[in-house]
């Protein structure tokens, strides 16, 4: 072989080598058909890392191996999305068969990537019917554009908490509903000392923890992206209507400048000093979680909870909020499909398993005939959150391919809002949607 | 001797050289040349970190320099940080360095007081800053404030965040401030007197014998400086993240950058792309601007000092 030769053949091997080793670093499906009904091991990777939550997930796992006794579970929790993602596209025998992951924003590209099964034909082989299973937005946000790759494990439910003590010396007598109710509330709630607060009705701002767009748009009926999956929001009126209304309320408490300010004396969103356990801010839009947390750090007035309100011209549908929560699904590199298959049904279908882990964990049920279950313990006041659950008129976020790209983008455009860099908000809308296509695009 | 015997003797020494290379010839193609090629193939592919990549041309790059809305703001803060983050550290290093090498007692007290704060882990370091610059609650602004001077918004506004991160970079100067010690007590003592001798005032002897005898370590400090300031993530992402109060709930996205995007750098755009949009193509567009960058800023640092070194002599 001529010296040249020699460097093109060395050429060609190099780049073979490289195209190999980069396609080795895909997760593709193995088609196994394992049999469930033998003895077996699966790797179950979840996120949760409170002792409690560890807990109540390691007794579900318990619960199944009872039902399943051949099949054996081995947990590894505090997985974090990035982690996650390596081992889905490594694969191998230590990978995860069955993962669940906090970030449903992640659902588009793991079903659009097939890292995750298509879970249509297990559901189809048991005779499970996603619609009168799951609560409509939870059904949402596990599929992508035809295909369900995952399924909703437990869930969270976003409400509005109120100080009852504040509302009683305001002479408030009930929560607000819509929004403009709730920015009169929040003017009569506030009382300014100097140029801060002694107490804020209510913390406008985006970064005021759960006060995000998305989260806002709950009290909306948003449509993010047409039929042909296009960005929507320049088009659906809700998203001018929200941007509009926050702003207002920015401006009519103070102005952004001055409440960015104050929320700088905040304490830590998951500490004890947040703003509304400590009375600094009297109402707050969170998530159902709060509740307990509020409790526990004993505060010194009563904690009201209600849904969070609704537009103006959407009065009627009061009682509906944002939905979001915990997926589980069975990555494609898994050997152990079947089987995996019955720890995901076990976890996400089983009225008693489902209920038995919200209870342990107080999130909202994930299931409709949980969350009716006389086994369900909760406070009374924990009611509002399975109320929005089981409302067919609660929304969330749609998966994307890109993850939550677009909402970033929203996000973002709400910022440059709120602090008055954007005036024109149609204008705003019209340059985010293309940003939103442009990524998308993209990421196809 | 023969050829023959003359070729293997060479064919033997080549590979006893190799053999001798080999630990670092691997760790170069395992750690750089592997990596770089790879960065380069993805750039030209669809590629998201699950499925195959795909050839894609020249998309991933139109889609970074005219689509991403956060390309150019990364871009332009990593700048800033460059000339003016590196600057500040360099000065203050040699300012430190300069003072302690001066000083004839206490100078371990200061030494160790200054070398401290270089020991302290970013993540501790930058919460421990953002705590004390918060605008409402921090000690600092309370008193700026009971002085009568401005009181700034410092993470939490875009003008002050990148500022902020310069105290913090300066306030950790500690690895400098030795280098250059080593360096300033290295410069034959005979020059000063010379220059001395010669009735030069000390901004002179600073100017025409420091300086000329500390170059190269000048020299290291920025370069070093200027890659460090290409890789800046940690700092920027806390500060962002705490200061923002976003410390992201289930399912909720957090984006860096806050405020306004004004502390987003290029490493952070790195993983926005790659782990949070997975777009890995575009990623590593972003990681070869860097890497482009890094080299461009190097080569004009080392012609330049040449060419003063040429123009010295």
């Amino acid at each position: 072989m001529s010296g040249n030769r020699r460097k093109t053949a060395a050429a060609l091997a190099a780049t073979a080598a490289i195209s190999l080793l980069a396609s080795a670093c895909t997760g593709q499906s193995n088609g196994a058909s394992d049999d469930p009904s033998k003895e077996t091991t699966i790797n179950f990777w979840h996120g949760w890392n409170s002792p409690n939550e560890v807990q109540g997930i390691q007794a579900t796992v318990d619960a199944f191996e009872k039902a399943h006794p051949n099949i054996h579970v081995k947990v590894i929790g505090d997985m974090t999305d990035d982690k996650v993602n390596q081992a889905l596209r490594a694969g191998g025998s230590n990978a995860p068969d069955v993962v669940s992951s906090f970030t449903t924003n992640n659902v588009g590209k793991f079903c659009s990537s097939k890292a995750f099964l298509d879970l249509d034909p297990f559901l189809k082989k048991d005779g499970i019917d996603p619609d009168k299973t799951f609560p409509k937005a939870m059904n949402e946000y596990t599929q992508f554009d035809g295909v369900r790759c995952t399924l909703p494990l437990l869930g969270d439910a976003y409400g509005l908490y109120y100080n009852k003590d504040a509302f009683e010396k305001a002479g408030i007598k009930r929560p607000p509903q819509t929004w403009s109710e709730l920015a009169a509330t929040a003017k009569r709630l506030t009382k300014t000392k100097g140029d801060s607060y002694e107490q804020l009705g209510f913390m406008p701002n985006y970064h005021g923890y759960e006060t995000t767009t998305e989260h806002y748009l709950g009290g909306w009926d948003p449509k993010y992206f047409d039929a042909d999956g296009k960005s929507n929001i320049a088009e659906d009126p809700s998203f001018a209507a929200m941007l509009k209304t926050q702003k207002k309320l920015v401006d009519d408490l103070g102005g952004y400048e001055k409440l960015e300010k104050y929320r700088t004396s905040f304490g830590d969103e998951w500490g004890a000093k947040h703003p509304f356990h400590t009375g600094q801010v009297a109402m707050q839009l969170d998530g159902e979680w709060r509740l307990g947390m509020a409790e526990e750090t004993k505060p010194k007035f009563e904690i009201g909870v209600a849904p969070m309100p609704v537009a103006d011209d959407e009065a009627d549908t009061y009682g509906k909020g944002y939905l979001t929560g915990t997926i589980a699904g069975i990555a494609a590199t898994s050997k152990k499909q079947n089987a995996a298959w019955e720890l995901v049904k076990f976890m996400t279908t089983d009225t008693d398993a489902v209920v038995n882990f919200a209870n342990a964990i107080h999130n909202v049920p994930s299931t409709l005939a949980a969350l009716k279950s006389p086994k369900l313990k909760y406070d009374p006041r924990f009611k509002t959150f399975l109320d929005i659950a089981a409302d067919p008129k609660s929304t969330t976020t749609p998966p994307s391919v890109n993850g939550g790209a677009y909402l970033v983008s929203l996000q973002n455009l709400g910022f440059d809002i709120e602090k008055g860099k954007q005036k024109d908000i149609e204008a705003g809308l019209e340059k985010t949607a293309k940003e939103i296509d442009a990524a998308i695009a993209q990421a196809k | 001797m023969t050829t023959y015997t003359l070729r293997a003797k060479r064919r033997r020494s080549a590979l006893r050289t190799a053999a001798f290379m080999s630990p670092w010839l691997i760790g170069f193609c395992v750690f750089f040349a592997y990596p770089l090629i790879s960065t380069v193939y993805f750039s030209f592919t669809s590629y998201d970190g699950f499925t195959a990549p795909e050839f894609s041309g020249l998309k991933n790059w139109s889609f970074v320099f005219n689509d991403y809305p956060l390309f150019w703001p990364a871009l332009r803060n990593t700048l800033w940080l460059v000339v003016v983050m590196v600057t500040c550290r360099v000065v203050f290093g040699l300012g430190v360095g300069l003072l302690i090498t001066k000083i004839k007692t206490g100078a371990g007290v200061f030494r160790t007081l200054f070398y401290l704060p270089y020991l302290a882990p970013p993540v501790a370091a930058t919460l421990g800053f953002v705590f004390l610059l918060n605008p409402g609650t921090g000690p600092v602004n309370s008193i700026l404030g009971e002085i009568g001077l401005p009181t700034p918004g410092w993470f939490t506004d875009a003008a002050w965040s990148k500022p902020a991160l310069t105290a913090l970079a300066v306030w950790g100067v500690g690895d400098l401030m030795v280098i250059f010690m080593a360096a300033l007590l290295d410069v034959p003592k005979e020059q000063y007197e010379a220059a001395e001798l010669d009735g030069a005032t000390a901004f002179q002897r600073f100017r025409f014998v420091t300086l000329p005898n500390i170059s190269p370590i000048i020299l290291f400090a920025v370069v070093t400086g200027i890659i460090q300031t290409m890789q800046y993530y940690t700092q920027p992402f806390v500060a962002g993240k705490v200061a923002s109060g976003v410390m992201g709930g289930s399912g909720q996205q957090f984006e860096p950058g806050y405020p306004d995007k004004s502390t987003l750098t290029l490493p952070q755009v790195v993983y926005n792309l790659g782990f949070q949009r997975f777009d890995y193509g575009s990623a590593c567009v972003v990681a070869l601007v860097l890497f482009v960058l890094a080299m461009a800023f190097t080569a004009l640092l080392m012609r330049r000092r040449s060419g003063l070194i040429q123009a010295g002599e």
